[in-house]
């Protein structure tokens, strides 16, 4: 594996109590790449997000974020982590009692002394920065779906940080918001030189911005690839899934043991 | 039959488990707040904040059930107290009644409906829409940050919140007593300060609500942070925050009356 690896996952298995999420996991995301983590809905991607934010701990195997092991650190080390990490919630996560202005500039008031003046300054930028400067005295339940994201976008890059993690950060959003969100991240990603991490399940938009994407599904990886290696994938797993097709190796019926003619009673019939 | 026999007790014991692991995670959860409590002393903004949401937008209810309260302890007193010919003791009657009992066991109960949901569903639903996470991930610790201001909130409000419903109640007495029926002014009031003492009623009726307001505080803010993260879910932590308190402000008061009266 590249030894410039920022993040790393060697052989890494997660569960919730009995019910098995990610199993034997390896990957490597290098420093500055921009990857997207994609699968179907409940296919352990947003787990793997948490992993490398350390909000939940494996049960085997190791998660390495710029040279440190996740699993091992303590609270503190973690926060410490974490202060160089910006997390882009999947509905943005806005703090519902404090305006625009206040949840952009809530990371620099609780991890710097600057003075008020540079903190309004730098919010303003951050604003500027995501097209939605003016804002700033608006309250999170007045601003439409794909602000909101965006000024989730500006909180989170308020403190320049060097690995940006996004959570499906394209759901629920209608055309063109999501157009310039696609956008907006990948021109923000090439501005900061950060290493990105995204999950989601939206294929075109993806393809579009990202370095190189990994496919998960059933907690374990099934494909990678570049974006061009993977638009011409010949895995009938992965043609499926870039094309939406209803039909292929994964079902859209869930796996019932009776007939559809035995439960609502025709069953002699058919016989 | 051995197996209808056994169901209840099984019931039963699955109960009290959870009850005494309920006990231990909001024990654990005490010591975690008072852990994180630095940044809420340091930064006292943040609890002066909290205290307009708990104990400012309560006022409204406090001083109008006071009134309602000390209004009717002159009516029931005053009946109560003629047939023995000693009307003018209503005031020392409507003042102890409310300083030792009433005012903190009312006020804590109207600040666990009024206050203590609010509180829980603001941090379910913080919860519920990742807020809280949002905190964690940006390196700043909810419990800090979210659960102690609002718990030091609750705890210094409570007191204050006590001490204007007696002012309320013993005003409302004074109405009826006094303006209504006509008592003299003069022995309502001489009465209630021969008879209340301050170290006994008082400071014990204001160390009782600074109990109820811990105990109202915590079971608020713990029900909201561990609520299920649904609309479900905090709906059911909201209510369970309003029925625990009750209960708890009403177990407690009769231990804390034992020990102090």
């Amino acid at each position: 594996m590249s030894t410039d690896s920022f993040i790393e996952f060697r052989n890494v298995s997660f569960a919730y109590g009995e019910r098995s999420i990610l199993k034997n996991i390896n990957l490597s995301i290098p420093r500055g790449r921009f990857v997207a983590i994609m699968g179907g809905s409940g296919s352990g991607k947003t787990t793997l997000l948490r992993l490398i934010s350390g909000q939940v701990s494996p049960q085997q195997g190791e998660v390495i974020v710029d040279g440190k092991h996740v699993e091992k650190m303590s609270s503190r080390e973690l926060f410490e982590l974490r202060r160089r990490m910006g997390m882009l919630f999947q509905f943005g996560a806005l703090f519902t009692d404090l305006s625009v202005f206040d949840n952009v500039a809530f990371p620099i008031r609780e991890h710097t002394h600057l003075p008020d003046s540079m903190v309004h300054d730098l919010v303003l930028m951050k604003l500027a920065a995501v097209g939605l400067r003016g804002t700033e005295r608006l309250m999170p339940a007045e601003l439409s779906g794909g602000m909101s994201r965006r000024i989730a976008l500006a909180r989170a890059i308020a403190l320049d940080p060097a690995l940006m993690l996004y959570d499906e950060p394209f759901t629920g959003l209608d055309p063109i918001s999501l157009g310039a969100i696609a956008h907006l991240i990948k021109k923000l990603s090439d501005a900061l030189g950060t290493t990105s991490v995204m999950v989601t399940h939206d294929v075109q938009h993806s393809l579009n911005i990202v370095d190189y994407v990994y496919f998960v599904a059933n907690g374990e990886i099934v494909a990678e690839g570049t974006p061009d290696e993977v638009r011409a994938s010949a895995s009938p797993w992965v043609h499926q899934f870039v094309y939406g097709e209803a039909d292929g190796p994964v079902h859209l019926a869930y796996p019932a043991t009776t007939s559809l003619a035995d439960d609502i009673g025709l069953g002699d019939l058919h016989a | 039959m051995l197996e209808t026999l056994l169901s209840p007790l099984r019931k039963l014991g699955h109960w009290v488990i959870e009850a005494i692991w309920r006990l231990g995670m909001i024990s654990r959860f005490f010591v975690a707040i008072l852990m994180n409590s630095g940044q809420s002393l340091l930064r006292f903004h943040l609890v002066i904040r909290e205290m307009y949401f708990s104990g400012v937008l309560s006022l409204i209810i406090i001083v109008v059930s006071g009134l309602f309260v000390g209004m009717v302890l002159g009516l029931q007193g005053y009946t109560t107290l003629v047939r023995f010919g000693s009307a003018d003791a209503l005031g020392a009657l409507v003042a102890l009644s409310l300083l030792r009992e009433l005012g903190p066991v009312l006020a804590a109960l109207l600040f666990a409906s009024r206050a203590g949901s609010a509180m829980t569903a603001e941090i379910g639903l913080m919860k519920a829409t990742e807020q809280l996470d949002a905190m964690s991930v940006m390196a700043v610790n909810p419990v800090a940050r979210v659960v102690a201001p609002r718990f030091w909130a609750g705890v210094l409000s409570m007191p204050i919140l006590a001490a204007l419903f007696n002012v309320m109640g013993i005003i409302g007495g004074y109405a009826v007593g006094v303006l209504m029926i006509g008592l003299d002014s003069g022995s309502y009031w001489s009465q209630m300060q021969a008879n209340v003492d301050l170290h006994v009623d008082v400071v014990n009726g204001l160390i009782k609500s600074l109990f109820f307001g811990m105990a109202v505080t915590l079971i608020a803010v713990y029900e909201g942070f561990d609520a299920t993260p649904t609309a479900a879910g905090v709906s059911a932590a909201t209510t369970r925050t309003v029925v625990t308190s009750a209960l708890v402000i009403l177990a407690l008061d009769f231990v804390l009356t034992a020990f102090m009266f």
